[in-house]
């Protein structure tokens, strides 16, 4: 089982993402779900959502979990969330940041000593789809980090995800998802 | 004619997903609905399949509940296929006419999102509202996870529609833990989905001026039992061999097997727990590690009809078994949990002396992990070696502050 904890703003887009990568993964023959936590769910409130892949039939429905990975779209929630509750010896972070790492674990000690990766999802989302929506670019990274597929494949599956929208969008969503596969850290 | 929608062999869909979906293909001909969380994406999404093309028929918004399930009476009356989705208070507001559309036999289907009841406010997952309706004369359906959403929403139909039950059917599945948690669901085509269903044979409808029939009459002390005797008869003889029925004709299409009472690990198992929805999939995880890791014979009891009650099946089930724990995930407010009540009566009903535990949990959404369930299993154990009841009838599960007991043991122990 591999799970993966999301931590997020309302409207950043974490359970589209979440969505997205179990779309994607429920593709290949494997199991999947993606959830969510909502309280009073308000725009730009701290959230977190997750994911569990699995090869065999998913019949856990805890919401307790010790990810594998920790997604964190939002840069401000590596100081304001607990990002590293219920996290095991081998799990991986992967940070949105305009940090470099070494800058990032001074400003947040918490993270001394993890597996840390860094890259700069808003921004990449900004020059490319035009807004900051970090959810396709850290997915992106993902990939690099866990190796869980290669780019090529994984983008011509989001295609097929995204493909309600338009081709423009499509376009800007597949480059930020390039961008953040080759520049994460 | 409606359009078709191409549809993956494995989709990803949640809860509330799989249940539109299942509206679609039966092709309801009215949803009269009143959104409210966590069931609103089911109405949401079937007005949009409807304003897509994708069905021909009526949805109509209405101005509150129990003006929502009005309109479905009216509807189902006239003679159509008729089903809407609720929750928590929305499904309290419902249940005057809950009582009205069984008692005119009119095989409405209704997804229950299950949701906690206010005060206070809470639009998290428990089944307060589940148990609210049932004595209402409807057939509850139970589900565990999307994939039986999608399936009992099309058994729904085949079940209630029948001429020899004609009695209205809730699908319920646990809010957000189900209803907002996107799974792999493997979907019929369109056309095996409505072939499956079936078209809608109306009975009575009021709509037949051939043959004027009255809805919705007054009936004393002259009438009254004897209407109410009769709904309760075919409760408790026509629907359980339908059920199976259908169950069987679903199997044979898709392979998913269902059972009234469903029972995972029961055959060798010498502890059980009782559950509703998405636990007892998470308990069945949990008694499969136990087994495994510390030699616990752990069995699951999952109740997939809670109305009418398996009062039999569930003593076929539990007659070895030597300590059961019965989940509830509604407060009892001032007594047991109902699944300890109706749990006792199976075992007395079967002459069957177990030691019962009442465990309360999950209310208004709060988790229960797969580890709290393991250590509900170990309690059951060690009841079970002391062949004696060594703890107390009720306790309540992840609760914060000190931990809340009822019904001690040395209380039992007093007289002896």
């Amino acid at each position: 089982m591999l799970e993966i904890r999301w931590h997020s703003r309302a409207g950043q887009g974490a359970v589209t993402g979440a969505k997205g990568l179990a779309d994607v993964i429920a593709t290949t023959g494997k199991y999947v779900q993606a959830f969510a936590f909502y309280g009073s769910a308000k725009r730009g409130a701290a959230m977190t959502a997750y994911n569990r892949v699995s090869d065999e039939v998913i019949i856990n429905h805890e919401k307790f979990m010790k990810p594998d990975y920790v997604l964190v779209i939002d840069p401000a929630l590596v100081y304001t969330d607990n990002i590293t509750l219920n996290e095991k010896e081998t799990t991986k972070y992967i940070i949105t940041t305009h940090l470099s790492k070494d800058e990032l674990i001074k400003s947040q000690p918490e993270l001394e000593g993890k597996d840390v990766y860094v890259v700069d999802c808003i921004q990449i989302s900004l020059d490319t789809i035009g807004r900051p929506i970090p959810n396709t670019p850290m997915l992106g990274a993902l990939m690099k980090v866990s190796g869980m597929y290669e780019l090529d494949f994984f983008q011509e599956k989001m295609k097929e995800v995204l493909s309600k929208f338009p081709q423009k969008i499509i376009d800007a969503n597949m480059k930020a998802i390039e961008i953040a596969y080759n520049e994460v850290k | 004619m409606a359009e078709k929608m191409e549809l993956k062999k494995v989709e990803v869909w949640d809860g509330n997903l799989a249940a539109a979906h299942s509206l679609r293909q039966a092709q309801v001909d009215v949803v009269s609905a009143y959104p409210i969380t966590p069931s609103t994406p089911i109405v949401e999404t079937f007005a949009k399949f409807l304003a897509d093309g994708y069905v021909d028929g009526e949805y109509m918004m209405v101005e509150s509940e129990h003006a929502a399930m009005s309109g479905c009476i009216g509807a189902s009356a006239a003679g159509g296929r008729v089903a809407t989705a609720t929750s928590a208070q929305g499904f309290a507001l419902m249940v005057e006419t809950l009582y009205q559309a069984s008692g005119m036999r009119l095989p409405i289907v209704l997804h229950v999102v299950n949701r906690a009841l206010a005060s206070p406010l809470n639009v998290n997952g428990d089944h307060s509202d589940m148990y609210l309706g049932r004595d209402s004369g409807w057939i509850q359906l139970d589900t565990f996870s999307p994939q039986e959403v999608y399936d009992m929403g099309l058994m729904a139909f085949k079940i209630g529609e029948d001429h020899d039950v004609r009695l209205p059917v809730m699908v319920h599945q646990d809010g957000f833990i189900s209803s907002h948690t996107a799974q792999n669901v493997s979907p019929l085509s369109d056309d095996e989905a409505y072939e499956f269903v079936g078209e809608f044979k109306p009975m009575n409808a009021m709509l037949d001026f051939e043959k004027p029939i009255s809805y919705g009459v007054q009936t004393e002390e002259d009438w009254h039992f004897e209407h109410k005797a009769r709904q309760h008869n075919d409760l408790m003889t026509k629907v359980f061999p339908k059920i199976d029925e259908v169950f069987q004709e679903f199997e044979k299409k898709t392979g998913r097997k269902y059972k009234i009472v469903e029972d995972f690990y029961m055959d060798d198992a010498r502890v059980a727990i009782v559950a509703l929805g998405t636990t007892v999939e998470t308990a069945k995880l949990a008694a499969r590690i136990l087994r495994k890791e510390e030699k616990i014979k752990a069995g699951v009891v999952g109740i997939r009809v809670l109305r009418p009650f398996p009062f039999e099946q569930l003593g076929e089930v539990l007659k070895k078994v030597k300590a059961i724990g019965t989940l509830d995930r509604s407060s009892p407010n001032g007594t047991v949990g109902m699944l300890y009540n109706e749990i006792s009566g199976v075992l007395m009903g079967h002459g069957v002396k177990s030691i019962v535990l009442n465990y309360v949990y999950g209310l208004g959404g709060r988790d229960i992990t797969v580890e709290m369930i393991k250590n509900i299993f170990r309690e059951l154990d060690q009841n079970r070696k002391a062949r004696k009841r060594i703890s107390p009838v009720q306790q309540f599960v992840n609760l914060r502050g000190p931990k809340l007991e009822y019904f001690d043991a040395s209380l039992v122990n007093r007289g002896k």
